[in-house]
Order: C-alpha cells, then structure tokens, then sequence
C-alpha cells in the first residue's frame, strides 16, 4: 500500500478506521455505543445506507456482535466497535465465532479498565483479553495501529486475514489513536488486495461446511445460497453436527487453534528502528511506540545505541524477528500501558537469554519520551 | 392426519441426527412438526427458511429440520437473527426459544426485537421450566410452583409471555398449547406471513421435571390440563375474571399494522440517496478514497 496519489486529509483513527472499513467492502455494521468508539458507529451509520449496506444499533454489545455473526454466515462482510466493558459482553459471541469458523471483525478502541475504568482515558490493557478474554481453547488474530493510516490500512488487513482465515479479528486501537487526528494519506483503490472467504463449488452432493478437504479451511456457503447447513456452538464435526466423539473433539479443537497459530510467523509483521547495532531494544505497540520512536532518538542523541522494534501484529504473538536479534542485545525495554502483558509473550519468547526489564504506566495518560528515555538511562546505569 | 406426519417428515434431516435428544411424550416434537407444516403450508424455498435457536431442549430443534439452521448461544438466537435477516432480507427467518431461553437471559433481546419490528417469527415454547438443566424454575414457572431451585416453592413471579411480547411492541402476538394442534399450525403460518415481528407462545409439558415435582402426572395429563385451561380469546371476553381464574386465552391475541424495520430502513435509503446534501456529507468523508465513492448509490 504505497501508493501517494490519493488526496491528503486530516482525520482522526477513527474515522480512517471506519473508511478503512468501507474500503474493505464491510456491508454490514452492529453496534452499541460506547466511548472512545462511537465515531466508528456514527460514520458507518451515516455511510452505509449510501452504500447499499445495512447499520442498526443492537441493545448491547452481546446482541451487536451476535447480529454480526447472523451477517456474516448471510454472506455480508460485517464488523462491529466497542471499547472495554462491551469488548467484555463481546466475548461471547467471539469465542462463537471461533468455533463456528465466521469471519468478522471487531474494532477494540482500548480506554483505561478494569470495569468502567476511565471511559475518555487510553490504555493497552486488554491485550491478553483479546488473547484469552473468551472460555476454551482457541486462537485470535489481533491487529495494533500505530498510525492514523494504518487505521485505515488494519481495518482492511483485519477484513481481509478474518474472511481468508474464517476467523474473528480484531483491531487493537485505543483511544490515543482514535482520537488523534494527523494527516493521512490514502492509497488508492485497486493499489491493495481484498480477500473475499472461499465458497464452495456448485453442485457438490454432499457439502461439509466444516471439512478441510485438503484445504485450510473449508469454504463457507452463505445461507440462502445452494446448500442448506447446521451450523452449532456445540464441538462439532465436518458437517457441522454436535459430536461428542473424541477424535473429532480433538481435531476440531487442534484445527481453530492450528490454522491460526502455526502460521504466526508468516502472520508477524513489525517495523523495526535503528535495530542494526541496537544494544538496548524497545519492544512497543499502538499510540505507546510512538513515544518509544522519540525515545530512541533521544537516547541516540545520549549515546546509547537504542532501537525499536514495534509489533503491529499482536496475535498470534511471533518470537521470530525476537529471537533473531536477541543474542545481539543487552537489554529488552517492554513500555505499555497496563502492568505487564504483551512483555509475558516477549519473555517467553527470549527465554533468558537477554533481561527484559517491564514499564507500565496505568494512569490513563500516555507515556512522555523522557519517561522512557530516563527508564532506559537509570536501567542501563546511566 | 397420516398426511400431515408425512409433510413434517420430508422435511427432517437424513435419519443420522434422529432420534431427538426430547423425552418420550415431550411437546415440542409437536411444536417442530407445526412450524414444518405453517413453513409448507407458506411455500418458501427451503434454501430460503432459516430455523435459529438458543439453548436449552427448544436449541436442539433445528439440527432435525433441513433447512438453513443456527444454533446459537442461550438466549441469543434473536440477536443472531436480526443480522442475518438483515444481510438476506428475503430469507424467511424463524426462531424457536424456551422460556428461560427468550424471557430470562435473553430477556433483553426479545422485548428489544419486539420493539424494532423486523420481519421474523419467533416461537416460545413455554413448559415453565429449564429441561435440560433439570427442572430449575424459569420465569415462567408460577409463583409457588417447585422447581429444583425452588425446592419449597417459587417465591417469584412468572412472566405472561404474550402480554411482554404485546406491551414491548411486537405486531403479531398470539398463544396456544401443544394441545390444539391445528391451532398451532394456523397461528405459526399466520405469524411468517405476518409483515413484523411474530411471537407465538406455545404452552407445552415438562413432564420429566416441572411435572414430576408438581405431581401434575403423565404428559397426557398435562396435555388434558392444557385442553381445560385454555380458552379461546372470543370466548375469554365474554367471561368473567372469576371464570377465567387459572385459566389463560389462546388464539391471536394481537395483529396490528405497523411499519417493518427493513422496509423503512430501505426507504429511508432511497431518501437520503436522493438528497444531496446527505450524499455531499458522506462524499465529503470518502472522498479522499474513491472506491467508496463508486460504490455510492448516486
């Protein structure tokens, strides 16, 4: 998505997350309102009619996130936004849509939790929420823009991986970066790629909506198309019926988990900062790694050879670029905005090998660069 | 009546998912087979019905049907409903809930969707209790009735299913029993070609658990007390409230116009496509990108 002709505007996260949306052809929009997201809603409300789509405002965040799997298995391209407490009231039906293998995106403008929390503050601290937030076994693909534009570019990218994977996505965004209004260039259409979920060949005389058949996932029928389908938030199996039989437990479970996390390398993409000759590297994500980029030259500036190296995937979590300069440095920094959760999987990751020292800040205010440059000066015993 | 079990018949799926999980003498056997027989009697394709459900004994209910069936989380399949009704506006749309299912946890849901008015049929098989958790009382359970988690008796009061549904707005309402099964058959049809929102509330037997710790005896006998206690509405407005003590109306107990929530969503569509300063607001905010801007309905 290199392309620069397109006209440059001012707008906030938001906003571009919702244009990102309707570039990526959504047609469908449940929402209920709640802070910091309801931009999201308003503009997808006011577009869609435009757009030969459909907008309706559900009486909770469970409801909104059912109508989005209800669209989804019609064959529309649906999403919906919320914040915290209805991320909450949304696991239910993500961990439904897991399990029954429907694409669908869910935009998360992170505020400041846990419960009500600071409904008009920012915070990183559902990010293993996303991860874990639903019961059982299964894997989510998770999302964090850093930049107004990648707004718009991870809406497209969570459409795009949620209809190829046939899997909720989720946008981690948050409330510094929906909010923040920066200039933003678009690219143009056509200079990007829309995935569209495989459907099944006509005339097939027994069609399993759930088989892999050779294939990674099996392609989905929308209803009111060719084939008639059960589709359960029981286990099921192949075709789609409650199973109670240990191997296709089994396999079930391995499938929802396995198509999403045996693929985390290929799935992990970062922009890397001065991470050449990097003794101290900053690990950081969302609006927290635009202070660390400040940092970073700050600490230049001082002499410390300091890099970054910022996740814009954050699940399925991938230790390979990690690990890949691990042995190189002396001491990974984890900043975010809650007490330490992305900095498990970083952890995890190094096993070890280098210290990696956590910087959580939990007041619902943004990090300042200085306070990550003095964290890293007193950590390095400057 | 051969013939009418024969209709409900074809339309059960490939003999793998039968027999039902239902107890022997279980009602909503008759329940399924009318919503069989009203969706015939309609004529669809059945590519274009979809059967939704929630949790409970009634969530089991669309694995048997072929058509295109949900079976969603408790008390949820209206919510579930409501977007694919919106994504395929044509298809005919039929939820089938328990009491505990459509009144309890998915309480919000139904009055909700009965306000909104969207074009779908939701069935409520009431047997006053939560079956397939054993015998819990539900909203519907009367007051002083037992349950397993009203072992002394309830000390809560029930629901009236039809009256929730016709004070939260929907514009069919109607109710009957496992009994009367032409009733149920009529009613069922009327509802999905009703424009709106439908509910029709069937009374049927827990005999396994609300009726073993009542002592209200064999599904027969439950089946009987349906028969006596329900009365038809035109007979019910000549009766005194002394006459109509224990006893509660069956038929259609509310038909009213009103507009439908995708009909007037797709006018108002039109509408703002032909006004041009609503298209103006939103070119305004697309226009940096212009596939959404072809995409535009102008």
């Amino acid at each position: 998505m290199t392309s620069e002709k397109g006209k440059v505007m001012v707008l906030q996260g938001n906003e571009a997350a919702a244009i990102g949306a309707l570039a990526a052809g959504v047609d469908f929009f449940a929402g209920y309102p709640i802070t910091p997201s309801s931009e999201i809603a308003e503009l997808m409300s006011r577009s869609l009619p435009l757009l030969d789509g459909r907008f309706i405002q559900m009486e909770d965040e469970i409801a909104s996130m059912a109508a989005v799997v209800g669209a989804s298995l019609g064959g529309a391209r649906a999403m919906t936004a919320t914040s915290g407490p209805g991320f909450s009231l949304m696991q239910e039906h993500l961990g439904f849509a897991c399990l029954a293998e429907v694409p669908c995106v869910v935009v998360n403008v992170q505020r400041a939790g846990p419960s009500t929390g600071l409904p008009t503050q920012s915070a990183q601290g559902d990010v293993q929420q996303t991860r874990w937030g639903t019961h059982g076994d299964h894997s989510i693909i998770a999302l964090a823009p850093s930049t107004v534009r990648e707004c718009f570019e991870m809406t497209i990218d969570c459409v795009n991986l949620a209809e190829f994977y046939r899997t909720p996505t989720v946008l981690l965004s948050d409330e510094v970066i929906g909010h923040m209004r920066e200039s933003v260039c678009f690219p143009q259409a056509g200079t990007f790629k829309l995935e569209s979920r495989a459907v099944p060949t006509e005339g097939l005389p027994d069609y399993c909506p759930f088989e892999e058949c050779g294939e990674f996932v099996a392609p989905l029928s929308p209803y009111g198309g060719e084939y008639r389908f059960h589709v359960t938030g029981l286990t099921h199996d192949a075709h789609g019926f409650p199973t109670m039989v240990p191997h296709e437990v089994d396999h079930k479970i391995r499938h929802i988990v396995g198509k999403i996390e045996d693929r985390a390398d290929d799935l992990a993409r970062h922009e890397e900062l001065a991470t050449e000759d990097a003794d101290v590297l900053l690990f950081a994500y969302g609006s927290t790694a635009r202070v660390a980029k400040a940092s970073v030259r700050a600490l230049r500036k001082k002499g410390i050879k300091a890099g970054l190296l910022r996740a814009k995937t954050i699940w399925p979590f991938s230790g390979k670029r990690l690990n890949e300069l691990a042995d190189r440095l002396d001491l990974i920094v984890v900043p975010e905005m809650n007490l330490g959760q992305i900095v498990l999987e970083v952890e995890r990751a190094v096993r070890g090998r280098v210290p990696v020292h956590r910087f959580g800040r939990v007041d619902g205010r943004l990090f300042e660069p200085d306070q990550i440059t003095d964290f890293v000066l007193r950590e390095v015993g400057r | 009546m051969s013939r009418t079990i024969e209709t409900a018949r074809t339309y059960l799926r490939p003999s793998k998912k039968l027999p039902t999980v239902w107890c022997a003498g279980c009602g909503l056997g008759i329940i399924m087979a009318g919503m069989i027989r009203a969706i015939d009697r309609v004529g669809p394709n059945r590519n274009d019905v979809a059967v939704v459900s929630g949790i409970g004994c009634t969530g089991r209910m669309p694995a048997y049907v072929d058509f295109n069936t949900l079976h969603t989380t408790h008390g949820r399949a209206l919510a579930f409903a409501t977007g694919l009704k919106l994504a395929r506006p044509g298809m005919t749309v039929i939820t089938a809930m328990g009491d505990g299912d459509a009144l309890a946890i998915g309480g919000n849901h139904f009055i909700h969707s009965c306000r909104r008015n969207i074009d779908m049929t939701a069935i409520v098989c009431n047997n006053h209790i939560y079956g397939m958790t054993g015998g819990q009382y539900s909203p519907t359970t009367p007051h002083g009735k037992r349950g397993t988690t009203a072992p002394y008796g309830n000390v809560e009061h029930a629901f009236d299913c039809a009256a929730l549904a016709v004070g939260a707005g929907a514009s069919f309402v109607a109710r009957t029993t496992v009994y009367h099964v032409r009733e149920l058959d009529r009613l069922i049809e009327q509802a999905i070609r009703h424009r709106g929102f439908s509910v029709v509330e069937v009374v049927t037997n827990c005999h396994t658990s609300y009726g073993r710790m009542n002592r209200f005896g064999s599904p027969v006998d439950m089946i009987r007390w349906m028969k006596d206690s329900a009365v038809s509405v035109a007979r019910a407005g000549s009766m005194s409230p002394e006459e109509m003590e224990g006893k509660f109306t069956r038929g259609v107990i509310l038909e009213r116009d009103m507009p439908e929530f995708i009909d007037v969503y797709d006018q108002l569509a039109q509408r703002v496509t032909a006004s041009p300063a609503a298209v103006e607001a939103v070119v305004k905010i697309l226009e940096s990108y212009d596939r959404s801007h072809d995409r535009l309905r102008i």
